[in-house]
């Protein structure tokens, strides 16, 4: 940070605004400035001259305490998530600091802008092992996009807004602001944002357009077109959700997307081939393996993608959209790399499509649509239903219907597991910002805290939280937060008493040796949501299903519904580890499944 | 990385090999970074997480008014693995720009070494006779020793150690390289 430009700056303020200030009501300040509402946090001895300031702003800023730091950085991840706008985390040093630590990576993985306060030991205790300290910009350094350790109380006010501008900007990323509790107390100079020009950190998003025109050119002479979009669309804002629409619509290609991108694209449309990749769907997964132009938008060609990478989409020619040019070739090797925002990426194909009057190959489309509705034909997503037992497809087919009906916004977020991969496939999402889900770090434990994120948020809209019974007891603490504040969260727990991922890896691919999968002593979550004050329902079989959902979306308190589904039901379809797109196994062949492959 | 991914080629993980690795390239590559505290280890964490290779480095504040440093890294990787390192770096906060100095072209490596020799006798006379031959400067001088200051290649450094070694070669202390390109283009007119 360079201290020197902001103090020549600093003349230009009222002089009211240089009278000095402490460190801790600087942090409330730049805050306050930066547009933040809700932070979650937990506090702790580093931290207090902030509290005191939290308690001081109560009417300008709100704190939802959660019951652990992890809950915290999830719980700012689902806000961010849902907005667009960056979460905002509050946690002490040490524990406090290194409980945030799985948070930051998953926010880091899924590039989701979290900007996160630790506080720190006094500067002069720093290296003498003191209570409480841990050298945390050195352990949050590979899990934050950038960190800050804060030295002088006159350095609070910039480096709080460029940690915002850093953690919205480009790839977006948590940032980690560690402060020692003496530059809390101390007092210092505050200073404005500065403006976006000014800032160091400054990615680049515009297009190099010679590219675009080659991109575009491209598209027009496509005969098996696909588009794969990613999360860096719903990143880009709801305008590049918007602009892929209608660049789908312009063109009439098939679209897939990864599971951080559901919902840029509607469900509901014909275009939609389904999510693709391991538990993808089969005319989205062939479609991208048989595809000779591939045009890549924001996703990063990751292992859970694309399987085997030597096998990957043999006969394509390949374009792919990032804001981070390190994603680009760093998997996959593309033809037409573009560094960009989604959002100017999507605008310029769509000006130049428009303005050259291109047009797609009918011809060539419909025969490949034909070839798709083929593989549609195969129906990959059928399960065999059962009067007795819930088949947790079912039970989310059911959800979706009711949801569906609603009249509220519904946004769904998901721990994870088989039940995560089952909500991707079957709750059709046709809006951006309405899915939250631990899509790289995979991250048990992320969806209650992440759900409370939304709901904070959105306090009117319906905020499910589908999840399994061991995920949930990652971060169960946090439905007293719920109860405290209020956020009427639906934990839908899939209950099949397993580890149910792991315990189909096992099946399949380790000879039935189901070591560890299997919970035992599993709490009555219908007594636990009682315990908590919240509302506990259960459905046993089928018929108690659409009664039990319906009273769940009926109250306006926190409920945990547990539904007991069927425990040796698997995810398919599925490409094992290793294995390419057009290997993938499908539920009626489970059989053939090469056991032998581990 | 590689050869992590070589190894698995033999192993029957239900992983696919990776992509076949081409030839491994030296590449000199000068990262200008803001130095601001940590930066060194943001950089250096970028190689060790992602398994890039580092072979020498070099580091100092080179603009005192603005706070920037410059990073020389030699690195070696298969081209794929060079671009990435380059893209990784960019993508660091404090980085302001990096340059492969190997594929802009010509381009000036140096390194500074001190090299102490214990000997006396015929053994003595001979490392400063050599020591003439390389340009090498006795900068401390015992009885029974020699402190030698070379600057060159990191080849010509290499070299001299080697024939210091049976003159009674007892010490080494290298700066690593130090590089620049030739001609009067900066880092901050060439734009990828
Ligand atoms: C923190 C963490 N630990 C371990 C794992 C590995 N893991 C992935 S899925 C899974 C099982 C999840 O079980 P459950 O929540 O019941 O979901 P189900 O698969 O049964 O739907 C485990 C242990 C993980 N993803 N995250
Ligand atoms: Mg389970």
């Amino acid at each position: 940070m360079s201290t020197k430009e902001a103090k020549t700056e600093a003349p230009k303020t009222a002089p009211a605004e240089t009278k000095k200030l402490t460190g801790a009501e600087m942090v409330i300040k730049a805050l306050i400035e930066q547009g933040v509402e809700v932070i979650f946090g937990y506090p702790g001895g580093a931290v207090l001259p902030i509290y005191d300031e939290i308690f001081k702003n109560q009417d300008k800023i709100k704190h939802v305490l959660v019951r652990q730091e992890g809950g915290a950085l999830h719980a700012a991840e689902g806000y961010a998530r849902s907005t667009g706008k960056v979460g905002c985390a509050l946690v002490t040093s040490g524990p406090g600091a290194t409980n945030a630590v799985t948070g930051l990576t998953d926010a880091l993985l899924d590039s989701i802008p979290v900007v996160c306060i630790t506080g720190q030991v006094p500067t002069f205790l720093i290296g003498t092992d003191a209570f409480q300290e841990a050298d945390t910009t050195g352990i949050t350094r590979p899990c934050t996009k950038h960190n800050y350790l804060v030295k002088d109380a006159d350095d609070i006010a910039e480096t709080v807004h460029e940690a915002f501008h850093v953690a919205r900007s480009g790839r977006p990323g948590p940032v980690v602001i560690d402060i020692p509790k003496d530059v809390q107390f101390a007092k210092g100079e505050y200073h404005e944002a500065k403006k976006l020009e000014q800032q160091f950190y400054q990615p680049k998003t515009q297009p190099d357009m010679a590219a675009i025109e080659a991109a575009v050119e491209l598209m027009a002479s496509a005969k098996q077109p696909v588009f794969y979009t990613g999360g860096g669309v719903i990143n880009a804002g709801p305008e590049a959700s918007k602009l892929l629409r209608e660049l789908v619509k312009e063109t009439g290609f098939p679209i897939t997307s990864t599971l951080m991108g559901l919902g840029a694209y509607p469900a509901a449309n014909k275009e939609w081939l389904g999510m693709l990749g391991m538990h993808g769907t089969f005319e989205a997964n062939w479609a991208m393996h048989d595809c000779d132009v591939m045009i890549n938008i924001g996703a990063r060609f990751d292992d859970r993608v694309t399987g085997r990478t030597d096998k990957f989409s043999p006969n394509s020619t390949k374009v792919h959209v990032d804001i981070d040019a390190s994603s680009i070739n760093k998997n996959i090797h593309v033809d037409i790399p573009i560094v960009a925002d989604a959002t100017e990426a999507l605008r310029a194909m769509l000006d130049v499509w428009k303005k050259r009057k291109y047009k797609a190959d009918e011809a060539a489309l419909k025969k490949w649509w034909d070839q798709i509705e083929k593989w549609r034909a195969k129906n990959c997503l059928a399960y065999k239903s059962d009067s007795k037992i819930i088949k947790p497809q079912y039970a989310l087919e059911r959800l979706r219907y009711f949801t569906e009906k609603d009249a509220r916004d519904t946004y769904i977020t998901t721990e994870v597991g088989q039940h995560q991969m089952w909500a991707a496939q079957f709750l059709g999402f046709n809006e951006p910002n309405r899915w939250m889900t631990s899509g790289g770090l995979g991250t048990m434990g992320y969806g209650l805290p992440a759900a409370i994120g939304a709901q904070m948020a959105h306090p009117d809209a319906l905020v499910v939280d589908v999840a399994g019974e061991a995920s949930i007891l990652m971060n169960i603490q946090e439905m007293s937060t719920a109860v405290q504040y209020r956020t009427p969260v639906k934990i839908f727990i899939l209950n099949n008493q397993w580890m149910g991922m792991v315990r189909q890896w096992q099946e399949l691919l380790h000879g039935e040796r189901y070591s560890e999968s299997y919970t035992e002593s599993l709490p009555d979550f219908v007594k636990l949501a009682e315990a908590y004050g919240g509302i506990g329902l259960r459905a046993e079989t089928p018929d108690e299903l659409d009664g039990v959902i319906e009273e769940m979306l009926k109250t306006d308190r926190v409920t945990i519904v547990d539904i007991c589904v069927d425990q040796k039901e698997n995810c398919f379809p599925m490409i094992p580890s290793g294995k390419a797109h057009n290997e993938m196994i499908l539920s009626p062949d489970a059989d053939q499944f090469d056991k032998s492959l581990v | 990385m590689n050869q992590a991914k070589r190894k698995n080629k033999k192993s029957k993980s239900v992983y696919a090999p990776g992509p076949d690795q081409g030839a491994l390239e030296s590449h000199t590559l000068a990262i200008i970074v803001k130095n601001e505290p940590g930066v060194l280890a943001r950089v250096i964490g970028l190689f060790t997480g992602r398994g890039y290779n580092i072979d020498s480095l070099t580091v100092a504040e080179t603009d005192h008014e603005e706070g920037m440093s410059r990073i020389t890294i030699v690195s070696s990787g298969t081209p794929e693995v060079i671009e990435q390192i380059k893209e990784s770096l960019r993508q660091l906060v404090p980085v302001k720009r990096v340059r492969d100095l190997t594929t802009f072209g010509p381009h000036i490596e140096r390194e500074l070494a001190l090299i102490k020799v214990a000997s006396t006798g015929e053994r003595r006379i001979e490392s400063l006779r050599l020591a003439d031959v390389f340009r090498a400067r006795p900068v401390d001088s015992t009885l029974e020793s020699f402190v030698f200051e070379l600057t060159g290649t990191t080849e010509k450094v290499d070299a001299f150690i080697d024939l210091m070694k049976p003159l009674g070669l007892v010490d080494v202390s290298r700066t690593g390289v130090a590089a620049i390109s030739r001609g009067a283009t900066t880092h901050d007119e060439i734009t990828d």
